[in-house]
Parts: structure tokens; sequence; C-alpha cells
């Protein structure tokens, strides 16, 4: 591999990597995973979908038996890790020693990188404290953390270094809605800062409102993967009215042009076609005598394009 | 100071740094800090002040004893050490190492830590070399612990002086004491190959507690088939098999061939045990 083709090519990239637990279940199949490098990548899925299988695989922590990873280019392996340095990960929630101060915790697992320079350690460590305002709890002892705080030391230890990639496993678990945007927040910055950050999540808002690729897992199969914009392309955009006359607003909409016009108790909707002004259609509701409570356009969400793509609600698998 | 010493020093610094930063340093400190293991070599270092008490209380009221170590206990507190040592190998000390190389993988994979060193990164064989040389410090401080504090419940209780051997030669205290720091030595290295075994079978489960019970339990069962005669074909592949060889250092001359064949034994069981543990350690799936 070049040092031009590391530079440019994808930071995750897999083959149809496949793994089958010993039940029998055939838990990820054949996953062509892509994630560009300075992209902020949405990995999503209901609970059950392979996501977290996933994840493991991309680190080398089970081996898949069929398809290969690859990390900025090298493939991942039980007994390759040298590309992890590179790499800060969040799985499946944070873990901890119990009877270790925050501090010392992230001590360790400095300590267990060998490329990471114990010169710095003490610096490299209050500054990740800093950065997920743990800073003043690095003394107390991990088992005294609440379920948050936790999930700020998982944070912390993912950032003790500076990295070109982050995979975060459902990283705001746990962490009340201020907690979150923050959380959010550092991530966004991150990624401004260029940091790749492979966020899986089973929220979708939480993608929609940081990502700008995304990859939809179903059964442990991809569905789609994309920009989000690429995907919520595939829905159109609805125009929406509240009236308690549905009748005559659905006839009203008709009249305009409008298109696969559906009523639903006091809700009446058609496809937003461009030709479609909102503005006219809205006076011509008015006109009619239809007394409109709301009126607007419905963007589509990932929830939608997910159900568009894989014909089932966002519940667990199986 | 040249210039080349200036380096040369700071290439010293650098490494003495580097060593107190690594994983082998914090792996020592997380044990020796634990609670656990601290109150397991406590309880370690109870047994022989216990031991010098009940010596102290009871000498006179019994008759002529078994010839054994307790026996010259009061007559010279250097032999508290000899007789602690006999007292905790079959037991105790297996017991303590038992939990500890038990949950030296398994406990990490229990608490979900296993994950978060591995992807550090840490590679598989470095992560069990540096648990398998933690688990060898602790067959050595545990054992040391056991001496140390008997020779100081000896010294306080008893009599010191001249010290009559097993072969009925008389040496003077230094040399005895140089002799106590053998059998240390040598009660420690025999702990190594229980050590593999647990060590091994932490590298089997997710479940402490298994694991620990697994190892302990395994000394039991080499306990029980020592204690049948019909099975004695086995009993040289056991690692309790010389587990006493240790008093042969109080002859003089020492006699060395059980101490080797211990030395041997001990070997074998690091080097399979060794080799497993690191052949499931590095294929198998992590999903704790």
């Amino acid at each position: 591999m070049t040092q031009q083709a590391t530079a440019t090519g994808p930071a995750i990239s897999t083959t149809g990597l496949s793994k089958r637990y010993r039940g029998g279940q055939l838990a990820v199949d054949g996953l062509d995973l892509r994630v560009p490098q300075g992209s902020v990548f949405g990995f999503l899925g209901p609970n059950g979908s392979g996501k977290t299988t996933t994840i493991r695989m991309l680190l080398g922590l089970i081996s898949p038996n069929a398809g290969s990873a690859e990390l900025f280019g090298e493939t991942v392996g039980a007994g390759q890790v040298a590309q992890l340095t590179r790499v800060g990960a969040l799985i499946e929630g944070p873990a901890h020693y119990p009877y270790l101060t925050g501090r010392a915790n992230l001590a360790r697992y400095d300590a267990a990188d060998r490329t990471a320079d114990p010169r710095t350690r003490a610096q490299r460590i209050e500054h990740a404290l800093e950065q997920v305002g743990l800073a003043n709890a690095a003394e107390k002892k991990a088992k005294a953390y609440s379920l948050g705080m936790k999930q700020r030391l998982g944070l912390a230890c993912a950032l003790l270094r500076p990295r070109d990639l982050l995979i975060l496993d459902e990283p705001t678990n746990g962490l009340d809605p201020q907690g979150m945007r923050e959380i959010r927040g550092l991530i966004t910055s991150l990624a401004a800062q260029g940091t790749t950050i492979f966020l899986s999540s089973h929220l979708l808002d939480e993608i929609e409102q940081v990502c700008t690729d995304v990859a939809i897992m179903s059964r442990g199969r991809l569905v789609s993967q994309g920009t989000v914009a690429e995907l919520r392309e595939g829905l159109k955009a609805r125009l929406v009215v509240t009236t308690p006359d549905p009748g005559d607003a659905a006839n009203v909409l008709k009249e305009q042009g409008g298109q696969d016009v559906r009523t639903e108790g006091q809700r009446v909707d058609c496809a937003a076609e461009a030709e479609l002004r909102p503005e006219v259609v809205c006076a011509a509701l008015v006109g009619a005598g239809v007394r409109v409570q709301s009126f607007g356009i419905e963007r589509p969400s990932l929830e939608d394009a997910f159900v568009a793509l894989t014909g089932e609600g966002f519940d667990v698998a199986q | 100071m040249s210039l080349s010493s200036a380096v040369l020093e700071t290439g010293a610094v650098h490494a003495r740094r580097t060593l107190r930063g690594s994983l082998l340093a914090n792996e020592l400190r997380t044990m020796f800090r634990r609670n656990r293991n601290l109150v397991l070599l406590g309880a370690l270092a109870v047994i022989p002040i216990g031991l010098g008490i009940a010596v102290k209380v009871g000498t006179g009221q019994h008759g002529p004893g078994d010839g054994g170590f307790l026996d010259q206990v009061s007559n010279n507190g250097l032999f508290l050490v000899f007789a602690a040592l006999s007292l905790t190998l079959p037991v105790f000390l297996p017991m303590a190492l038992g939990v500890v190389s038990g949950d030296s993988i398994s406990g990490e994979a229990a608490q979900g830590t296993l994950r978060y060193l591995l992807v550090a990164p840490v590679g598989r064989v470095r992560l069990l070399a540096v648990k398998g040389c933690a688990l060898a410090v602790f067959c050595l401080v545990s054992t040391a612990v056991v001496s140390v504090a008997a020779l100081l419940t000896g010294l306080a209780l008893f009599p010191a002086g001249q010290v009559t051997l097993l072969s009925g030669d008389s040496i003077g205290m230094g040399a005895a004491l140089v002799k106590a720091v053998w059998v240390t030595l040598l009660v420690a290295v025999s702990l190594l190959g229980l050590a593999a075994v647990g060590l091994f079978v932490s590298t089997l489960t997710d479940t402490p507690i298994a694991a620990m019970g697994v190892t302990v339990g395994v000394t039991i069962v080499c306990g029980i088939l020592q204690a049948i005669s019909q099975l004695s074909a086995i009993w040289p592949w056991l690692y309790t098999y010389q587990w006493s060889s240790y008093a042969d250092l109080l002859r003089d001359p020492v006699y060395l061939s059980n101490i080797e064949r211990n030395l041997l034994i001990q070997l074998g069981y690091v080097v399979v045990f060794g080799s497993a543990a690191w052949a499931r350690l590095t294929t198998r799936d992590v999903t704790s």
C-alpha cells in the first residue's frame, strides 16, 4: 500500500465481511462497507441487526468467517493491531476497573498502548478528561461513577491520543439530554478537525443531526449506504394539511394538481411536487372555505427512508 | 560531564521512565493495590503469626513430636519460616494464587476491560506475557510474605542461633538466613506450574469465579491423587509431586535430585499451559 493511497483511501473498508456465531445464526452477512476519510458516518440499524458484531470485527476482537476488514488500507486481524493506535473506540458501552480512579483507569489503557509516550501521559489524560467534562471527578473511583460519567470516561479513553478514526458504538447511551448535546458537540468539533467518525446508533435523529454519510443495516445485511442527502432523495417530501374538513381539503388538493392524495383522520397530504406551490395551494384551501389548522411541507426522515428500504419497522430484528 | 555520558544518562532516565510507564508496571501496581489481593496477602501473613503464637503457648504441653519443623521452632525461631511454608504450600498459597491467576484474563473479560485493552491496542501475546510475568511476581511476593512474617514472628518469640540441619550438621545464623531465602525462592518457583494452569483456565471463560474454582480445585485433585498409592504411576506428572523438595535445601550437602525434578516439572507446566493459553487467547473471539 503506497503512502498516497493511505492518505486518500477509505478509513474503513470491508469486503464480503461475514460472521456466523457458533449457534449457527448469521450475524453479519457479506458486508461491503466503505467509510471515506473525513466523514461522519452513521451506522444505523435496529438492535440485533449486526452493528456491534461488525464493529468488533473492524477492531480485530472477533475474526470473520469470510471476507476481510481494512482500516486505513491495512487488514485487521487478531494478530495485527498496529493501526489501532490511530483508532479510538467505544464498544458496546464503557468498561472500567471499578476499584481504580477515573484517572488511573485512563493511565492503564494508555500504558497498554506501547506506542503512547509515558512522558506525556499525565498531560494527555488531563486533556481527555477536560474534553469530556470529567476533570472534577478524575480522582473518584470508577465504581462511584453514574452511567453518564462512565460513558464520558469511555469517551475520554478513546480520546487519549489524537486519533484519525473514532469508532463510537452508541456514544450517548445513558446520558441526559444536556450530556447528549455536549457529546454531539464534541463529535462535531472533532470531525471539524478532520477526524473520521464512525457512529453506530439506533437513534435515527442522532444520526440525522451529526452525520454526513450513513449505512443502514437490517438483519446482518447492508441495505443501503451513501450520503444522508442521497438517502433522503429516494423519498419525496409531502405537503400536509390538518383540518376538520378533510373531504373538502382533499378535493382542493386534487384540483390544484396534487398527486397521491391521502386522507387520514384530520390529516390530508399529497406528494409535494415542484409545480405545486405551497402559497397558491394554501390560498386555494382558504378560498374554498377549508378551516386550515396547520399547513406545511414534511421532509422525509431517515426513519421513513429506513422503513422504505427494509419494509419493516424499527424494532428488534426477528 | 562528557557529552557521551550525558547522552547515556538521558537514555537511562528515559528507559527507567518507560519501564515505570509500561503495562507490566501498571499491571503490578493494579495487582498490589487491589483490596482483594491485599486481603489475600494479609491472610497469608496471619498464618505464620498464628502458628508462632500457637507454638509459644503450647510449648511444654505436648510430648515428643514427629520430628517436623514445628518441633524445632521453640529451639530456633528461624524454623518458623520452614514450618510456615510447609503449612501454607499445600493449601493456602495455591488458594491465593488460584484466585489471582484464575482471575487474570477472565476477570478482564467479565469487566469488559479486555476489549478495551485489546483495542488500546495491546497485542494478545504481549497481554498474555504481561499477565504471566505479573503472576510470577505474585508467586514470589505471596511466598515472601509468608517467609518474612514467619521470620519476624519467629525471631520475636523464640531464641535464635545455630541451626541444626536435617542432615545433622549445624550452621550459623547468617548461613541459615541464606538457606531461608533459597527455600522461599524455590517454593515460589514451585507455584509457577499452578500459575500457568490458572492463566490457561482463565482464557477459557468469561466467568472469573469458575476459573478460580477450577484452578484451586485442580490442586486439591492433585493432592487426592497423591494420596492414592495405586496411582503412583501418574504422580511424577503432577505439578505438586515435588513440592516438598525444598526441604532438601536444608541438607548439607544439598540434595539436588528432587529439586531438579521439581524445576523440570514446573518448566513443563509453564511451557505446556503457557502455549495452550497462547493458542486459546490469540484465536478466540472476544465477545464480552
